[in-house]
């Protein structure tokens, strides 16, 4: 019979494969529900309800398309690069799920502390554009070689703009390794979004870019490209791209809350009198569980009934657990954490379904002769003002 | 499990890197290449030179290797067909390469006794920040004589680039 000790050990050792593995078993269903909330918010600002069918408000409309992919028929075209058209959906979302190796969940969850996290981050979505051009190049067709080409020359406009952001962020922090830059954001108590404004503008705007998204969604310009570089592809395959784009959405999403907005803190962690921000997540999932109970008494047949009870009462009981003083301490950086990213997350959608689409020359002028040099002045200013800052508490 | 990392990610480089003499067609040339490189990362990151390692994928596997696939892709490059015309790189090439190959092999051996040859994790700690600061002392001139060799490819790119007035026609 092993002792206490010996199994904390093991958990201890077993920690980042079981993080790891929960990671890459619950993600792509995740997703699958970032879809959904797309479309819910898509809708909700055009005056439109969404998916509703599937499921009481649409909730089960995820599985079903998720079921539908995976047994639709893996349609490879009669003169693709076979080798490369099966590959090339592969690299993204490879490059993506290794990216989420290094992101902080809390300062207890995470896979590895690496001490130069960010840029591992940033190398990782730089291979993964390979997937799309190879994806493209593949199909032996005019729409995706073209949509391939688009999306290569805006990545790599858009990352150099994206690394001057980081990179002013990263010399506030000091250090390179994400749980770190949490860490020092606790110590001076202020978010770095406040010392780093237009950093944190440059990074929003890079990263809608840099994920493909409208209003730079160009690569994949439905009006002009069919669907871009995945017009030949579907079923699986096709799924596999956009997991990979929601994944790289959700690492872009946290790189901004673990280096602009405090990572897995709560709004103003060092204020005593604000300790009650503890219980919000117990508090905000018994709200939400309490609507999804006043939202079942509305359903008209009694299936949607129950399963909308049901999942009202699982969020309740899930809510109040969280409640308990012993559990928080575990609780709430993840809540917090995701809680950000989720804003984050809402906030390309709205940038999404706000803006027209930019015109690919109106793109690139925005990215080199705005974005760029516009990094660059905000990398010197900082860096001026850290000297200065450096050489006052010296003189002191 | 260090030396079975070690053979991996060699193994990987040198099959990667044969790969890319072998093939015929440039863009899996150019895979070959990224995984050549991705490989190195690994042995870097083996060293204990996170930095090294994740510098040599953003810049090689990451911006390079992108922006040869690129230009690939506009010129549509068609597979190359081997002409088999060099009798002399035929006949002599071989036994000469294996002569080196030989040769560089021996150095090494003499050079560095077998026993420590791989030394995992040997840079450790906060290797960034040592190389920021000998870049800025020790190396400082390398180091702008770089860049100012990258100012002058930009320039030129520009120049190359730009439109004279009587392109306009």
């Amino acid at each position: 019979m092993p002792s206490t000790a010996q199994i904390l050990d093991w958990l201890t050792i077993a920690k980042p494969y079981i993080i790891m593995g929960l990671v890459v078993a619950v993600w792509p269903l995740v997703s699958g529900y970032i879809v959904l909330m797309e479309r819910k918010v898509m809708a909700d600002m055009q005056v439109r309800l969404g998916p509703m069918r599937v499921g009481p408000h649409g909730l089960l409309q995820p599985i079903a398309d998720a079921l539908k992919l995976l047994i639709k028929e893996d349609i490879i075209p009669a003169r693709v690069d076979k080798w490369v058209f099966w590959f090339a959906p592969v690299i993204p979302v490879l490059t993506a799920l290794t990216a989420f190796a290094v992101l902080p969940f809390s300062q207890r969850y995470f896979v590895a502390e690496l001490n130069v996290g960010v840029i591992f981050i940033l190398a990782m979505t730089s291979i993964g554009v390979l997937g799309i051009m190879l994806g493209g190049w593949a199909s032996n067709s005019s729409y995706p070689l073209l949509g391939a080409l688009r999306s290569t020359a805006q990545l790599v406009s858009y990352e150099v703009a994206m690394g001057f952001a980081v990179v002013a962020a990263v010399m506030v922090a000091g250090s390179l390794d994400m749980v770190n830059i949490v860490k020092h954001q606790q110590a001076s108590g202020v978010w770095f979004i406040f010392y780093q404004p237009i950093g944190f503008f440059i990074y929003l705007v890079a990263a809608m870019a840099e994920t493909n998204r409208a209003p730079f969604d160009m690569p994949e310009a439905e009006s002009e490209l069919v669907a871009g570089f995945m017009t030949e592809y579907s079923g699986f395959r096709w799924a596999l791209y956009f997991l990979a784009e929601y994944s790289n959405i959700f690492v872009v999403c946290s790189i901004a809350t673990t280096l602009f907005f405090g990572g897995w803190l709560r709004p103003f962690p060092n204020v005593a009198w604000l300790n009650f921000l503890d219980w919000a997540p117990a508090v905000m999932l018994v709200g939400v569980g309490a609507g999804c109970l006043y939202l079942a008494g509305k359903q008209l047949s009694a299936a949607n009934k129950i399963g909308m009870g049901v999942l009202g009462a699982a969020i309740i009981a899930v809510g109040l657990a969280f409640g308990v003083p012993m559990v928080i301490d575990y609780v709430s950086g993840p809540f917090w954490f995701l809680f950000k990213v989720a804003v984050m997350i809402y906030m390309f959608m709205w940038a999404r379904f706000t803006f027209p689409r930019y015109r690919y020359d109106q793109l690139m002028q925005l990215g080199w002769k705005w974005m760029i040099p516009l990094g660059m002045a905000n990398l010197l200013v900082t860096g001026v003002l850290i000297l200065v800052k450096m050489q006052y508490w010296s003189a002191k | 499990m260090d030396a079975v990392l070690f053979f991996l990610f060699a193994g990987i480089a040198l099959a990667g890197a044969i790969n890319l003499i072998r093939e015929s067609h440039p863009i899996y040339s150019a895979l070959s290449l990224v995984a050549v490189m991705g490989a190195l990362a690994g042995l870097y990151l083996m060293l204990g030179a996170e930095f090294i390692a994740v510098v040599q994928i953003i810049v090689y596997a990451g911006a390079i290797m992108v922006l040869f696939v690129f230009v690939l892709m506009l010129v549509n490059a068609a597979p190359e067909v081997k002409l088999d015309r060099s009798k002399m790189a035929k006949n002599v090439g071989p036994p000469l390469l294996t002569l080196l190959l030989v040769e560089i092999v021996a150095v090494l051996r003499g050079k560095y006794p077998t026993s420590d040859l791989v030394h995992p994790s040997l840079l450790s700690g906060d290797n960034t920040r040592q190389i920021g600061k000998l870049l800025f002392s020790k190396f400082l001139l390398p180091f702008e004589v770089t860049s100012i060799l990258i100012l002058v490819a930009i320039m030129g790119a520009v120049v190359l680039g730009k439109r004279r007035p009587d392109d306009s026609r």
